[in-house]
């Protein structure tokens, strides 16, 4: 079986600033994916380099058999690739119904749409009691939840989440991830891009871990366990505390 | 009834100012440009007006039409040609891009046409003048303000109620997020440059409707009116333009009745005076932007 998202040896750079090395990855289709990484790791370079707001400087990214590695940002979401952001990038002056709206502008169909809002009603009750509010106006927890609505509106293929409990309270933080797990249960294929490194490798499959731009360890969940020390890595858990990876 | 006239004198004012700021806002939103072109896109509309009025000897609402057209085609082939292949270097790129396209666009009417002002010839109903309750004012000012009413319902109506609309206003709180909607930059910045075009169209017919007459430097005047307006009523929305435009044509209209005929010729100023105290005190202008977050991490 071909993976549903291949990235082979990408490199890619701001300037003068080399961020990714060489890095290589794989999704599969319903496979939840970790990419783990302290700040500056380059996470969200990898995002942006899929999502075509980066142009690498080399290698490859397919997306089920397609070379995407130079396409534009807004050619991404009709191949069936989602983004929810680092730090939610919620449209602050549009109401909830509007930042939903535009989630769904690729795919938009009347009775689809209406029925998505429903689903997206139930998922995040929140979202229909504060529909006609702006989304600036939406707690940072509440705005992750627009934020991950958002990008389920456009139905897509792979789900790719960067940082999702950023900034948020540990219960907060816990109804994140039980959401996550709610959706890869639900069959979604995901790439999720977490610090917290403790708390991903509980939901996902398999996990890849950037340090400085390049790919360290790569393996199942289990795996990752057995090689990394995380806690002393990582600000993991709940208990630990921020710290830079030491080389 | 001084009073009166002066109330319809200051609302065509600000309406007209209004206009040009709108036109000046809705490209500065998307891009974070200040269009320094833009005063000739206006000044392009007049030329519109003149050539089909004595070349064409096109009936009045047909200059109208296309006066109104040669603005929206300069103001797109500009984008098309000038900006967009500078979009993703730097802001200063596309800044001396704006002052490049205006410098341009004035030599290119100065060696093709005239460096001197070509009289536009305009309907009557410019130059006649009404009494409403005895005050006594041009029915072009009467003009002015129906048509400012109707392009800003227009225009609320294309921004709230359409897909265009709401992928523009999200485009300018967060570019390239909207991008990664699905919302192609093309579209969206396009369309910013057609309706910039527009509403300097229309403008250039009142602008024009107050001289008739025009000639390559016709457009500093109102872009500097528009971008003053703009910084004054807050350059994050529209609804800062169109205040500003109005703040701007009342102050505008009360130094003129209450300065003395000595001092009149510094009016500009005084204005400008006033506008830098105020930006001292509120640097962000009258509006201030939307609800947006700082970003996190
Ligand atoms: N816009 C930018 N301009 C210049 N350098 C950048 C830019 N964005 C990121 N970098 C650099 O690229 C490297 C990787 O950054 P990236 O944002 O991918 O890290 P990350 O793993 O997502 O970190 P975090 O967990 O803090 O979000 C860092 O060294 C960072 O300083
Ligand atoms: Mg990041």
């Amino acid at each position: 079986m071909t993976p549903m998202l291949t990235v082979e040896n990408l490199s890619a750079s701001y300037g003068v600033v080399r961020a990714l090395n060489d890095i290589s990855l794989e999704v599969n289709e319903g496979e939840m994916v970790a990419l783990l990484g302290v700040n500056g790791a380059g996470k969200s370079t990898t995002l942006k380099s899929i999502t075509g707001v980066l142009r690498p400087v080399k290698g490859s990214i397919k997306f089920l058999g397609q070379e995407i590695a130079n396409g534009k940002p807004e050619a991404t979401v009709k191949r069936g690739l989602s983004l929810v952001p680092e730090g939610r990038e919620i449209f602050g002056t549009l109401t909830v119904e509007e930042n939903l709206r535009l989630g769904a502008f690729v795919s938009y169909q009347r009775d689809r749409y209406k029925a998505d809002l429903k689903e997206m009603f139930e998922l995040f009750p929140i979202l229909e009691e504060r529909f006609t509010q702006p989304g600036g106006l939406l707690s940072g927890g509440e705005q992750q939840m627009l934020a991950i609505a958002r990008a389920l509106m456009a139905h897509p293929k792979l789900l790719m989440l960067d940082e999702p409990s950023l900034g948020l309270s540990p219960a907060m933080t816990d109804q994140i991830f039980e959401l996550i797990k709610g959706l890869r249960d639900r069959g979604s294929t995901i790439l999720l891009v977490e610090q917290n490194a403790e708390r991903a490798l509980g939901i996902v499959d398999r996990a890849y871990l950037l340090a400085s731009g390049e790919v360290q360890y790569s393996g199942t969940a289990e795996e990752i366990r057995r090689q990394v020390d995380i806690a002393s890595v990582y600000f993991g858990g709940d208990d630990a505390a921020p710290c830079e990876v030491t080389q | 009834m001084m009073n009166l006239e002066f109330m319809i004198n200051t609302i065509s004012l600000g309406s007209l100012y209004a206009l040009l700021s709108l036109g000046l806002v809705l490209v500065f939103g998307i891009l974070k440009l200040v269009n320094f072109a833009y005063g000739e896109y206006l000044m392009i509309g007049g030329y519109g007006l003149y050539f089909s009025a004595t070349v064409l000897h096109a009936p009045w609402w047909a200059m109208v039409v296309f006066g109104i057209l040669a603005a929206i085609l300069t103001s797109y082939l500009s984008e098309l040609a000038a900006f967009r292949p500078v979009r993703n270097k730097s802001a200063n790129a596309l800044l001396v891009t704006s002052f490049a396209v205006s410098i341009f666009l004035q030599n290119a009417v100065l060696i093709l046409v005239s460096p001197r002002a070509r009289a536009v010839p305009l309907p009557p109903i410019f130059s006649q003048t009404v009494n409403i309750y005895g005050a006594v004012t041009p029915v072009r000012n009467l003009l002015i303000i129906g048509t400012t009413i109707s392009v800003l319902i227009l225009l609320s109506l294309l921004m709230k109620k359409t897909v265009l609309g709401l992928a523009m206003r999200a485009a300018s709180d967060k570019f390239t997020t909207t991008r990664l909607m699905g919302v192609p930059a093309n579209l969206v910045i396009s369309a910013a440059f057609v309706i910039s075009g527009l509403l300097a169209g229309i403008s250039s017919i009142f602008w024009i409707g107050r001289s008739a007459s025009v000639d390559p430097v016709t457009g500093a005047a109102p872009l500097l009116i528009a971008f003053i307006a703009t910084v004054v009523g807050g350059m994050h929305s529209p609804a800062g333009a169109v205040v500003g435009g109005f703040v701007y044509g009342l102050l505008f209209n009360v130094l003129s009745i209450t300065l003395p005929a000595s001092m009149i010729s510094y009016r500009d100023a005084f204005m400008f005076v006033i506008v830098v105290l105020f930006l001292l005190i509120r640097p962000e202008g009258i509006i201030k932007g939307g609800y947006t977050e700082e970003r996190v991490g």
